[in-house]
């Protein structure tokens, strides 16, 4: 499968093909499609963390002119049981969690819809509930697997005898806090039922997936439903499947008989669109006094929701990242009375290279040997847990070359010694990894006489310039020029695509179209190259390939380097520096490419020391649940990030030589940050984020 | 034990529509509006207009931000009955038909964007902050005694902090807000 794209497009720093649309407001999101009679959905959530709904009075509600309905579990329509719990909305009285839905008041405006939900009567039998995860907890499980289907704990050699006769050890414990996704576009659906058949405009990572999910719910032919999501403001994760709001709309549509446009509140996704699992996380390293790992052992403490599990895999980044001979990971959960957890960006890598990357700071300073140098000290020639070869590794490079460029050499490593005024500076630095995964995809490519080609796949562009990225490697398949190339995703009636999500958009969806314009090139020639006036159609199912893949260890690899300042009076944290080098494969667009690595390291510099979500024991629901107090990081508090890559050639992984980049760039950010702080301040901070009130005192 | 009961609010007399003139985007508009629909949902939901975004409805995102009578404001915490004779250009009406404003083309010249959605506000916001703000001082301006100096970097993040990017494009945007501000 050698890479034989002729790359006029591929590697060019083209604008955003739809950069037009977003910046004139021409761009239409899922709430935004103008449908007529369309009618407004206010949202009723359980003000209990468990227990039942006893009662519903809606009387006052339905008095109001303009109110269409209020539907509850009550006089909902039934569904058919799916695996997804979360999507049984109105099915039963059942409360697993605050914020749980409880009903829906339709009507002809929001604000009507709106009033009349306060004019809705709900009484509960609460019981007392369990919301808070610690480690003596006696409902600790151990889960089957661990998200999406890794082993649940892995051991290798005896861990525990060579921590025993390790000449250095480092035994720490890290804990992160719950976060949520927060993309701008809060999720939103507006359901359209004609006769017998659904469509939906929806905000979503995965049209496909997610029609799937809705057939089944409303027991359809897959047929009878179509998603359409063109545009999509963010995700992170948490568009990856249909959520309740999804359903919601679709069921009150059926009821009312009319369109129904429901966009959550920013403060409803809180409780109804997943976070990122708080984490409670042990490493234990033991190694020789020259820095050589003899033993790693990673345990997990993390939860999950009663009424579905979700298992972050946190510790996977720790079973291939370095060498050791005796390794043990583990992941236990805890089932709460919380809202559902669910992929947030770097599901698993993000969470645990923080813990095992300022595991390594602690372990290069006990050793008193660069963190940079510890690291390439401790690299593998083959995948530690599985001998696999790598495709391809470029962590030593990514170390070096970013280390030159940020200006690492001269660093002394004493703690706590660097002062400007009330400043303390320092710096640190951290790995980055995240898999290199790829799906089966279709695509097909439509070409006119005209010259112009449309090129179609139920891929999803969620800010991450896919729909680009498609058009630069459909012209190079093609021979044509990018202007010619219209690409359409977001449709579930198009050539079926995986979701948006484990990095793998560009690899899966762009192999299918590889593979389509390579068929429709074919068909061309056996026409003499003359596209006859209906146009020609091609298309191509990538399945088999994939399946064919031979078995390689394949993964992205990073490091990244932080300048942080600590005020001395105030414990405030400045990062006036940020650099990331990646190993990354080939780089389709370097523009779009770097603004992802950006984006990136910039949500894992909020991880470092903004965001957390605060659960509040006494209501059991998450307290924080506003941009006013769920803090992400304002323009002010972004100054240099900067990230760059390595010549990377890796022909074994799809027909372009690609690996993902969307989430690689927030693994590792936090711990450098994380580092940087203790090198400025000698103080070790092991519980995200990073505030004040946890430096000084 | 008993739950939480949640108290009936009074029904309020029926909801009052009133007459509304506005100018948007240049256009003289004459409306019936509930009096409780905000400026943004006035805008999105009743003129089609759905460049403002809404990304939090508290005034804390400022996705929704668009000019009136110059000025930037967050248009979901603004009742759309208290601006009679108000004159709103959004997003949509920043370009001069075809002609980017010189904005929109550094935005997308620096790919100043990702998802796209905090960018209708990010550039009203700019458009209003160069055009009425910039010979104003700011939290970080040093001498405020002296002339106006030219935006720099520290400037523009400062007085562009209304506008959240869960993206992360803030890099980029105060490139190309530095761009048009030379």
């Amino acid at each position: 499968m050698a890479t034989a794209l002729r790359s006029p497009a591929i590697g060019s720093s083209l604008s955003r093909v739809d950069g037009r649309l977003k910046v004139t407001g021409q761009a239409v999101y899922a709430a935004e499609h103008q449908i007529p009679g369309v009618t407004h959905a206010a949202l009723l959530q359980a003000e209990i963390a468990a227990g039942t709904v006893i009662a519903i009075d809606a009387t006052a509600a339905l008095r109001l002119s303009g109110v269409l309905a209020v539907i509850s579990h009550q006089n909902a329509p039934r569904l058919a049981p799916v695996d997804d719990a979360e999507l049984a909305v109105f099915q039963s009285p059942a409360v697993a969690y605050r914020g749980q839905l409880v009903a829906v008041v339709v009507a002809d405006s929001l604000e009507i819809a709106r009033h009349a939900a306060g004019l809705v009567a709900v009484e509960y039998d609460a019981r007392p509930h369990d919301v808070l995860l610690r480690p003596d907890h006696p409902g600790i499980y151990r889960p089957d697997k661990v998200n999406p289907a890794y082993p649940t704990d892995t051991e290798q050699g005896d861990a525990d005898a060579a921590l025993a006769i390790a000449d250095i050890v480092v035994d720490e414990t890290y804990e992160t806090p719950a976060v949520h996704n927060n993309p701008m576009e809060p999720h939103a659906s507006l359901a359209v039922w004609s006769g017998g058949d659904l469509t939906v405009y929806e905000s979503t990572q995965g049209a496909a997936d997610t029609r799937d999910a809705l057939a089944e719910l409303f027991e359809l032919d897959p047929g009878a439903v179509r998603i359409v999501s063109p545009h999509v403001g963010g995700g992170f994760g948490s568009k990856g499947k249909a959520r309740p709001q999804i359903v919601v709309a679709a069921l009150a549509a059926r009821v009312v008989g009319r369109p129904v446009k429901l966009a959550l509140t920013r403060r409803e996704m809180f409780s109804l669109t997943g976070y990122r699992t708080p984490t409670l996380q042990r490493l234990r390293l033991g190694a020789d006094s020259d820095g050589q790992l003899r033993a790693i052992v990673h345990d997990v403490l993390e939860q999950t929701s009663t009424i579905s599990e979700f298992a972050e895999q946190t510790a996977t980044a720790t079973r291939m990242m370095y060498a050791a001979v005796n390794r043990r990971t583990t992941h236990r959960l805890l089932a709460l009375d919380v809202p559902m957890p669910s992929w947030m960006r770097a599901p698993g890598e993000c969470p645990g290279m923080y813990a095992l990357e300022s595991a390594l700071d602690e372990l290069a300073i006990a050793c008193r040997i660069d963190p940079i140098e510890l690291r390439i000290r401790n690299e593998p020639a083959v995948e530690p847990e599985t001998g696999k070869q790598w495709s391809s590794r470029n962590l030593v490079a990514c170390l070096r070359d970013g280390a030159a460029r940020f200006g690492w050499a001269d660093r002394d490593p004493t703690p706590g010694v660097r002062r400007d005024g009330n400043w303390l500076v320092g710096t640190g630095v951290a790995s980055s990894t995240y898999p290199t995964y790829r799906s089966g995809s279709e695509a097909s490519v439509h070409a006119d006489p005209d010259g112009s080609f449309t090129v179609s796949v139920c891929g999803a562009d969620i800010g991450t310039g896919a729909r680009t990225v498609l058009t630069q490697i459909a012209a190079d398949s093609l021979d044509a020029a990018p202007d010619r190339i219209d690409v359409e995703l977001g449709d579930s009636d198009l050539p079926r695509g995986p979701v948006a999500g484990g990095s793998m958009g560009t690899g899966s969806w762009g192999a299918a179209v590889v593979r389509a314009c390579e068929a429709l090139v074919a068909k061309l020639a056996d026409l003499g190259g003359v596209v006859p006036d209906a146009g020609i159609d091609a298309s191509a199912d990538t399945a088999a390939e994939v399946a064919a893949l031979p078995k390689l260890a394949r993964h992205a690899f990073g490091a990244q380097f932080a300048e942080v300042r600590v005020n001395t009076m105030t414990g405030e944290v400045r990062v006036p520096r940020l650099f990331g080098m990646f190993a990354v494969g080939r780089i389709i667009n370097p523009k779009t490419a770097r603004s992802q690595f950006i984006g990136g390291m910039t949500m894992g510099l909020s991880m470092a020391l903004f965001e957390q979500s605060l659960l509040d024991r006494e209501f059991g629901d998450y307290l924080n649940h506003d941009f006013a107090q769920y803090h992400v990081p304002t323009c002010a508090d972004v100054l240099d990030i900067d990230a760059a890559w390595v010549d990377e050639r890796d022909d074994r992984l799809n027909p372009m030589g690609t690996k993902g980049i969307g989430e690689i760039s927030i693994v590792g950010t936090a711990a450098a940050v994380a580092n940087a702080v203790h090198h400025a301040t000698g103080v070790r901070v092991r519980r995200l984020p990073i505030t004040p009130d946890r430096l000084i005192g | 034990m008993r739950g939480l009961r949640r108290l009936p609010l009074p029904l309020l007399r029926s909801p009052a529509n009133v007459e509304l003139q506005v100018r948007v985007n240049g256009e003289p508009r004459s409306l019936l509006v509930d009096t409780r629909i905000t400026l943004l949902d006035l805008l999105r939901e009743q003129l089609g207009l759905t460049g403002a975004k809404k990304g939090c409805d508290h005034g804390q995102c400022g996705a929704c931000t668009v000019l009136v009578d110059g000025l930037r404001i967050n248009s979901c915490l603004a009742l759309a009955v208290a601006h009679q004779a108000a004159d709103i250009v959004t997003v949509e009406g920043l370009a001069d038909d075809d002609d980017l404003h010189p904005l929109q083309a550094a935005f997308i010249d620096r790919d100043a964007l990702q998802c796209g959605y905090c960018t209708p506000g990010q550039l009203c916001s700019a458009a209003g902050m160069l055009a009425h703000e910039a010979d104003r001082p700011s939290f970080v301006t040093s001498d405020l005694a002296g002339p106006p100096g030219p935006l720099d970097a520290a400037e523009i993040r400062e007085r562009m902090s209304g506008n959240l990017c869960r993206c992360g494009a803030y890099v980029n945007i105060v490139a190309a807000i530095a761009d048009v501000a030379r």
